[in-house]
């Protein structure tokens, strides 16, 4: 699936070619020489690495920032853009290479140091104080405003930005952030993060900067984004949308598996080449399953359920021995839905049917899993601690034998079950995670995206084992971002805005077809 | 020796040597004399100190934020119900304690309601709580028959080769906690709500129904303390629980039971409420006054926590 | 500056409006609870609104809101003080022995005492211990402390002290101006000065505010200093009153000062505070205290309970606004 020779990279961490920005600086002895001032660049990093435990978030990244340009970002979730990113800001630093500022190494690169070299960047997650008013915040990111009548200097200095980038706002400098609408927040947010008083501003990061706005305001933005270009500053765009990024980024990165796979003027994508280079075409895998599961609509119903902002009466439906995949980009709804299963098993609730005992699978593992305190023996046992009893007490014997089967089943590897869950690497928590949903009597596992951060080798065993229940009768509702994971399910609902948007069978699944049906934007 | 090592890595065996150091301490500022009566005095406090810390590890247990603040005004008014009840009558005895119970369970269903259905923090719920429950009792406690029947006076004093019965119930009661803390599906449910209520409700654990048991339970061992101080001390008064705010808090505390929640330790609430009880005694053996007492029970707490909190701050 | 939302924008400002209606109705709830209370007094004694009902009404409030705010501090930085009502009590001890007797080493003793607050703030946010624990054990500290000054009540007040709070200014109860100044005096500080900023957002979001570069240790030990300052003014008030002291004079005013803070809008998390709510909470606190069910010829044993009813209406209606928010 090469698209091209010069913008595809391969997976081999190598030293790439970026094309004529690149020339303005040539590595020499570990260093770098500057040849013409008025072209170096704000920001570079070359072999930037980064692991969290045993995942490899960024695998030797080579990335520069040129001034009056906007670089897009983009690539699955995972890919490593918010590392990648983190690293830009200072708030995360690379285990290993090396960042360079405005032409000099950096060596202890930090987010003032950062601010100080005129560097911001307007996260994800949002950073406002919600206690505080909209002038309030402005406040706490500039140092110098303060003194008699510093709340009005604030105030004018957040308004003018909010009235240049959004001209019809409707934001007052004294609203409490609190009350604003998540949309008016992530304005206040952007608006933020381009107002100067002391500081240099020279590049901005904006991460999913749109994901909040609708069609007018993000077109706002956007335009403001390119007059900020024009005026020979900076920015760095991450986004889903891919329309966005073709038509407003200057040149475009592609990462994917913490690399960068592409780079490229942005007038040499299009959107077909950009879902390609995205998506791993070559990795494709079509070997899944195909000897599987009972035919649909002959057995008995487990699930049956409709969206909360589902108007069209589409439902998602799963009968016992399916496989049942939830696509679409992150946080489109998937999780809320499962939620909701999962809420329904309890207790009745409108618009779920649930006929099976219920468990899930949790992606976030240290937020929805783990127990940290307990062994890893004591994390399986958990959801079948009726079962375990003998009598009125829990029989540690058979909490052992449970643990020691799924050990022995799905190959945790650990030389005791009695260690601490976190003796585990990430992907063997994960094991433990399967081995505490299928170990209990739940017939019916909800998967929230299980695959996060976890090794090739772990995937594919879980991918056994989970056809190996469905022959067995067990239904599972699997969200997952990754979209290869898809191929072993029987059956794809892909979610967009909290909807179910398509509805496809296994054997109308093409990675494109996902792809194109929760990236819908105008484009 | 290997059995010494595994003994030493628990962590409530400090609370113990602790009170070990502070009796030691003390028999030889007396010159041995003593020894024995200190012990059965210990003992006997300790008790009232330890039934009501176990409900309050049961219930800090459930996570940060979560505590009993109405233990005290719960003990108070559970004394002067349980007497009234006896009518300085031997044959109420059981009764008197059932409605002690009842009364003290009562007050902490009360709690839970209170936080579930105005979705306000344990601490300001237990606390409006306890300010009404206070007032129940001025009012209810006003000009009534307060003495225990003698029975009830003899049974919470009696003693069998120098232990009295009452330790020894307690310790079996604390053993049915250590079970249940561990080996029940309920201490199981309260480990993981206290580790992260989040993933025990994704877990399948009944998170509601947990929570409601254990404020409840907290209650009831505060009513039936409430009886058993009546019997001991002879009298019930208004303030008789009110030492036990702050004792049931520290002795969990000092007992290693994590204040984040989700690491509970029975045997450590014994260790740490024999340990303030002779420390006590200690200092008053020294001659020490109140003022110093209360000063070195106070930087006592504070320097347990700031140790154990460095522990955390290492892993 | 506020230009006319075009399309969609019409449906979010909406919201928008109902979410600041709510929170001003939240805002106004202890101003209304103050009225209430004021109204039944009326009704039941009206000679009670006067300028001598209001002097004995609201004789405790100054002492009571003084430590309300030195609550609200703490609260403002997601911690809670258990010891601010035995460390009133110490305050009062020492004013009523040191200060008078020998002024230069009181007013040592108490600044000494504040300084033990900056570093209780400076050790739980080094050692990320919790609050209520380590405050747990502080207040056996400082009653302590307060038993060894002062072993037995009694002491005298310092004359100017007395003089200050026996003031009696034309037409307005001291009470209440002292309660205006207190509430316009921290308002200003905390909800006006850049730095007051700083604290607040302290509370509000932490991970944001040291990521802009702010050190939350320092905001720490200034909200647990500031805590200190109005725990050693409020002693000082109280003594002021009561002329004499006792080691257990302060006690009930852990309870209190956080059932003020409450009552007045704050909130425990998040560092949403509010001085003036939090006076008035305090104010409210002391009138349903006792004059209120005196008129209304409940017996003084329900007085206590009218506080914990008082918070726990308050907080149901709250809770309704907030649902109504949705």
């Amino acid at each position: 699936m090469a698209a091209g020779s010069t913008d595809i990279v391969g997976l081999s961490g190598a030293e790439k070619q970026f094309g004529a920005a690149d020339a303005d600086a040539v590595r020499l002895d570990g260093a770098e020489k500057q040849f013409g001032a008025a072209n170096i660049d704000i920001v570079r990093l070359d072999g930037a690495e980064k692991h969290f435990g045993a995942v490899r978030a960024l695998g030797g990244a080579d990335f520069h920032v040129g001034p009056g340009e906007c670089v897009g970002l983009v690539g699955h979730n995972g890919a490593g853009k918010s590392t990648l990113m983190h690293m830009v800001a200072g708030t995360l630093t690379p285990d290993s290479g090396t960042i360079a500022v405005h032409g000099g190494i950096e060596e202890n690169y930090s987010v003032s140091r950062a601010r100080q070299l005129g560097i911001r960047c307007v996260f994800q997650e949002l950073s406002l104080c919600p206690n505080l008013s909209v002038a309030e915040n402005t406040r706490i990111n500039h140092a110098s405003l303060t003194g008699f009548g510093w709340r009005h200097k604030a105030a004018e200095l957040i308004a003018a930005k909010l009235d240049e980038i959004f001209p019809d706002h409707g934001i007052s400098a004294w609203d409490i952030v609190g009350d604003l609408s998540i949309g008016r927040r992530q304005m206040v947010e952007v608006a933020r993060a381009f107002t100067v008083t002391q500081d240099r501003l020279d590049l901005v990061i904006l991460d999913e900067p749109t994901s909040s706005l609708d069609a007018h305001t993000a077109g706002q933005l956007l335009a403001f984004v390119r007059r900020f270009v024009a005026g020979g500053k900076s920015c760095i765009l991450i986004s889903h949308v891919l329309g966005e990024v073709l038509r407003n980024a200057d040149r475009i990165v592609v990462m994917r598996d913490g690399k960068m796979v592409a780079s490229d003027a942005a007038c040499a994508f299009d959107r077909d080449r950009l879902v390609t280079v995205m998506g791993g075409a070559e990795a494709h895998r079509k070997t899944a399953a195909q000897a599987a599961v009972a035919t649909p609509g002959t057995s008995p119903l487990r699930v049956q359920a409709r969206p909360t902002g589902q108007t069209d009466g589409k439902d998602l439906v799963a009968r016992a021995g399916e496989i049942i995949g939830l696509a679409g980009l992150a946080g489109h709804g998937q999780t809320d839905l499962l939620l909701r299963i999962f809420d329904a098993a309890a207790r009745a609730r409108a618009g779920i049917e649930v006929t099976a005992p219920v468990a899930l699978v949790a992606g976030d593992r240290q937020s929805d899993g783990i127990f940290p305190q307990w062994s890893i023996a004591q994390n399986i046992g958990i959801r079948s601690l009726a079962r375990l009893r003998n009598g009125l007490l829990i029989s540690p014997r058979r909490e052992a034998e449970l643990a020691d089967a799924w050990k022995k089943k799905i190959g945790i590897r650990t030389p005791d079950m009695n260690n601490n869950i976190f003796s585990l690497s990430g992907g063997n928590q994960q094991k433990a995670l399967f081995a505490r949903a299928l170990g209990s009597d739940a017939e019916i596992v909800l998967m929230d995206d299980p695959m996060r951060g976890v090794d090739i080798g772990t995937k594919l065993e879980v991918y056994d084992l989970v056809r190996e229940e469905a022959g067995r009768g067990r239904t599972f509702l699997w969200y997952t971002t990754e979209t290869e994971e898809l191929d072993n399910c029987d059956h794809i609902y892909v979610f967009k805005n909290g909807r179910i948007v398509a509805n496809l069978t296994r054997d109308e699944l093409t990675e494109e077809k996902i792809i194109q049906s929760s990236f819908g934007d105008a484009a | 020796m290997a059995s010494l090592k595994t003994l030493l890595t628990k962590p409530w065996i400090w609370s113990f040597v602790g009170a070990l150091l502070v009796w030691l301490a003390t028999i030889a500022f007396t010159g041995g004399y003593g020894a024995g009566g200190m012990v059965t005095a210990a003992l006997s406090l300790a008790v009232f100190t330890v039934i009501v810390g176990v409900g309050q590890m049961f219930v800090i247990t459930l996570g940060p934020g979560n505590v009993d603040l109405s233990l005290p005004a719960n003990i108070g008014l559970a004394s002067a119900v349980a007497m009234k009840v006896m009518g300085g009558s031997d044959a109420m005895i059981v009764i008197g304690l059932l409605a002690a119970l009842a009364c003290g369970a009562a007050i902490g269903a009360i709690n839970y309601l209170l936080i579930w259905a105005l979705r306000i923090p344990p601490i300001i719920a237990t606390l409006s709580a306890s300010f009404i429950i206070q007032s129940v009792d001025i009012s209810y406690g006003r000009g009534l028959q307060i003495k225990p029947p003698p029975g009830f006076a003899d049974f919470t004093n009696w003693q069998v080769l120098g232990i009295p019965v009452l330790a020894i119930l307690t310790v079996l009661f604390t053993i049915g906690a250590a079970i249940a803390l561990q080996r029940m599906i309920y201490g199981r449910s309260v480990l993981a709500i206290g580790q992260n209520i989040r993933a025990a409700w994704l877990a399948g654990v009944h998170v509601g129904r947990i929570r409601f048991f254990t404020y409840t339970l907290s209650g009831a061992l505060g009513g039936i303390d409430g009886a058993l101080l009546a019997g001991y001390f002879r009298g019930a008064n208004v303030d008789i629980g009110n030492e036990y705010l702050l004792a049931s808090i520290a002795v969990v505390v000092i007992g290693g039971t994590s204040v984040a929640g989700g690491k509970a330790n029975v045997p450590g609430v014994w260790g740490a409420a024999l340990f303030l009880v002779l420390l006590l005694t200690m200092l008053n053996t020294f001659g020490v006054s109140a003022g110093v007492r209360l000063l070195l029970t106070g930087l006592i707490i504070v320097g347990v926590i700031t140790v154990a909190g460095g522990e955390k701050a290492v892993r | 500056m506020t230009a006319t939302p075009i399309d969609n924008g019409f449906k979010g400002s909406a919201a928008r409006n109902a979410a600041a209606r709510a929170r001003l109705l939240r805002g106004l709830l202890p101003a209304l609870s103050l009225a209430l209370v004021l109204a039944a007094i009326a009704w039941l004694n009206p000679r009670a609104i006067s300028y001598f009902g209001f002097s004995l009404m609201l004789n405790l409030a100054i002492p009571i809101a003084l430590a309300t705010i030195a609550q609200m501090f703490v609260i403002a930085g997601n911690e809670l003080d258990l010891s601010i009502g035995t460390f009133v009590g110490f305050v009062g001890c020492v004013t009523a022995t040191w200060l008078k007797d020998a002024p230069l080493i009181g007013v040592l003793i108490l600044l000494g005492s504040i300084g033990v607050y900056a570093l209780l703030g400076a050790l739980i946010h080094l050692r990320n211990l919790p609050s209520i624990v380590v405050t747990l054990g502080t207040s056996f500290v400082w009653q302590g402390l307060a038993i060894l000054v002062l072993p037995k009540p009694g002491g005298k007040a310092p004359d100017w002290l007395l003089a200050i709070m026996a003031f009696k200014p034309p037409f307005i109860p001291f009470p209440i101006i002292a309660a205006l100044l207190i509430a316009a005096t921290v308002h200003f500080g905390l909800m006006r000065t850049s730095y007051g900023v700083i604290l607040r957002g302290s509370g509000g979001n932490p991970a944001a505010l040291r990521r802009a570069g702010w050190s939350l240790l320092k905001t720490k030990i200034v909200l647990f200093s500031l805590a200190g300052v109005f725990g050693v003014l409020s002693g000082m008030a109280l003594i002021g009153i009561t002329t004499s002291a006792d080691a257990n004079i302060g006690n009930g005013y852990t309870l209190l000062a956080i059932a003020g803070v409450i009552l007045g809008g704050g909130e425990f998390v998040g560092g949403r505070v509010s001085p003036i709510g939090a006076v008035i909470g305090a104010l409210t606190l002391a009138l349903a205290a006792s004059p209120l069910l005196t008129f209304m010829h409940i017996p003084p044993d329900w007085q206590v309970a009218a506080n914990g009813a008082i918070l726990i209406i308050v907080l149901a209606a709250r809770v309704l606004i907030s649902r109504r928010e949705r």
